[in-house]
């Protein structure tokens, strides 16, 4: 109806317009054409563009606020337990929070929970910019500062490290078998992890290049000068037999000594008691291992690990073990004389074991059947038509 | 004499004219010096060094003759030239291009007046270059002077989409000089027109091969040589530490001005 109504009144102007155009020049100035617009009135407009906005920002003044009440709060908390707020620490947090909400969702990260804002709130990069609007860092604006200026300071690197072995040369005190870093036993760090480090993404490509820059610091004969820089961005690998737990050596009122471990394969579990008393016995369930094992597949496998280490005759082996059938049966018990003997046996002895299989858990476990199949694997027959 | 007057006054003309512009059409919020001055003084600290011509005394910087010794007026071959590019030239030698090196230092003499002028008013001054030789020195040397350097890979919405590439409220470049104008595939850096486009003013070295016609300054001249790439960079850094040393000195008579 409004434009209808619109039309009828720009007819009107048209029409006092066509008019004034046979008056003279100054009739037209006081009957002005009006433009007709057609007015967008769909909703898209005044809709918030959630998509667009991106993730949820919080202002400082916010997050101070939510820090001030978290710290009342756990002053009330604590007089609420009958504890001292002073000493009250996360862990107390926790603790009294799961007791007074006791809540028994499975997942963890539903139930409730009184953190520190810092840890609830995402990291938000602070503002880069001074109150002139002056950015702090001269590289800010290529989008990636920390990136580019770790780029530009190994390079700055690489060209001092010229110019001092120039100099070295100048002075006739040139020397090509210079300390070297030890890199051995290190890696470089994973993408992910430089990411971390710089708070910013890089791209595939990027880490490639930050990589070869220093691998090129690297090739260059004075490069233990900057020893400190560089293993910022090597990590240490663990030695692998390091992380094996060793079981104690414990005494028998006799003296004798022995050790208790545990194994496990499939269903079996299997617990051994390897004594150091000379004989060579092996008793699993309070029987000769010949009649729980018939098979010699089954011996050889609770042999294994004694015959590896050349004490096959020294060891008395007493075992117990349930679930499963004797192939498992037997693996677990060898994994369980193996975590034993690791208290008798020297370092090197442990690692030439872990990296002969004998400390690894064997996680093969049965897979389960599926519906539509005959079982875990095997299909119904195949039929064409 | 009257013909060495005349540029200058016009010089003189341009310079307030297109810097008063430059900060109205700016659309973003521009720095606090070129705000409203609210005293007389803060008034003169600003208006008056665009009533000179040499304010800085930026011709005692260079001369023609550094710059031949620079290598500046070596452009390249007869067959990468630039039809833009012809007014500039002198003439050739042996196919080789040679730049006129009397036009290079008016345009280098008014680009560095210009430079000083904004570094003078605390604008903020972005060093493009995309040649990786001189990436390094180019970076340093923003970075002495405490301005900014982008030498890398020029993202496309840097500075037409600025709300979104950093956050809203960011404050952009108020000048941008181009040590080269051209990008690694010899296609004109998409800087240029993008400051263009934002009512940036630019200021480009442009060699023989290169398009002279979006820059607000271009200086014709050699961007291939180190010598003269290191020239250049030894010149706005002591264009832009006197004019900000220039300013600091104006504050502070200021301040004991004020005081007294």
């Amino acid at each position: 109806m409004a434009a209808s109504g619109c039309r009828g009144v720009r007819s009107i102007l048209w029409k006092y317009g066509s008019c004034g155009k046979n008056f003279c020049l100054s009739r037209s100035k006081t009957v002005p054409q009006l433009p007709v617009r057609q007015i967008c009135v769909s909703s898209s407009l005044w809709k918030k563009n959630l998509a667009a906005a991106g993730p949820q920002k919080f202002t400082q003044e916010f997050i101070d606020k939510q820090v001030e009440e978290f710290e009342i709060g756990k002053r009330h908390l604590a007089n609420m337990m009958g504890e001292d707020p002073e000493t009250f620490t996360q862990e107390d947090i926790d603790r009294s929070i799961a007791y007074l909400f006791p809540s028994g969702l499975f997942e963890k990260r539903a139930r409730p929970v009184m953190k520190h804002p810092d840890e609830i709130f995402p990291k938000q990069t602070a503002v880069q910019w001074d109150a002139e609007g002056r950015p702090f860092h001269f590289l800010f604006y290529t989008g990636r500062q920390s990136y580019y200026s770790l780029l530009h300071d190994v390079y700055e690197k690489i060209l001092a490290m010229e110019r001092h072995q120039d100099k070295m040369r100048n002075k006739g005190l040139f020397a090509s078998e210079t300390k070297q870093i030890l890199l051995t036993g290190s890696r470089w760090q994973l993408k992910e992890e430089i990411e971390e480090y710089l708070v910013e993404n890089i791209s595939d490509h990027g880490y490639m290049r930050l990589i070869q820059l220093l691998e090129k610091l690297l090739s260059m004969p004075y490069c233990s000068l900057e020893e400190d820089f560089i293993l910022k961005f090597r990590k240490q690998l663990e030695v692998q037999s390091s992380k094996h737990e060793i079981p104690a050596l414990q005494h028998d009122p006799q003296g004798v000594a022995f050790s208790v471990a545990d194994g496990r394969r499939k269903t079996a579990k299997a617990s051994i008691t390897l004594r150091d008393s000379g004989s060579g016995n092996i008793t699993i369930n309070g029987r000769n291992y010949l009649h729980c094992f018939p098979l010699l597949q089954d011996r050889e496998q609770l042999m294994f690990p004694l015959h590896f280490v050349g004490m096959l005759g020294r060891f008395d082996v007493e075992g117990s073990v349930e679930g499963s059938g004797h192939s498992a049966q037997a693996g677990a018990l060898r994994l369980a004389i193996s975590r034993a003997l690791l208290s008798f046996v020297s370092e090197g002895e442990v690692e030439r074991m872990r990296q002969a299989g004998l400390l690894t858990a064997d996680p093969r476990i049965r897979e389960r059947k599926k519906p539509g199949q005959e079982g875990a694997r095997k299909k119904f027959t195949w039929k064409k038509r | 004499m009257a013909a060495g007057v005349l540029p200058r006054v016009r010089q003189v003309l341009r310079s307030p004219r297109l810097v008063s512009a430059v900060f109205s059409c700016h659309g973003q919020t521009f720095s606090s010096a070129a705000a409203a001055p609210d005293t007389a003084a803060t008034e003169k600290i600003l208006n008056f060094p665009l009533t000179q011509p040499d304010y800085f005394h930026l011709s005692e910087l260079f001369t023609i003759k550094d710059l031949f010794e620079a290598r500046v007026h070596l452009g390249h071959k007869k067959g990468c030239r630039h039809r833009l590019m012809e007014p500039y030239l002198f003439g050739s030698r042996l196919d080789t291009d040679i730049i006129d090196l009397e036009q290079t230092a008016e345009h280098l003499q008014r680009a560095l007046n210009f430079t000083a002028h904004v570094a003078y008013r605390g604008g903020i001054i972005l060093f493009v270059s995309r040649r990786r030789q001189f990436g390094h020195l180019i970076e340093t040397t923003a970075r002495e002077c405490g301005e900014y350097a982008h030498t890398r890979y020029w993202k496309g919405g840097l500075l037409t989409n600025a709300s979104i590439q950093y956050s809203p409220g960011v404050r952009l470049p108020d000048l941008i000089l181009f040590f080269s104008t051209l990008n690694n595939v010899f296609q004109q850096h998409v800087g240029i027109r993008d400051a263009a486009k934002m009512n940036i003013p630019t200021m480009g070295i442009v060699d023989s091969n290169c398009n002279p016609s979006l820059i607000t300054y271009p200086v014709p001249g050699n961007d291939d040589t180190p010598v003269a790439m290191e020239m250049y960079c030894r010149l706005f850094k002591m264009t832009i530490n006197r004019a900000k040393d220039k300013r600091r000195q104006m504050e502070l008579l200021k301040g004991i001005s004020a005081s007294v």
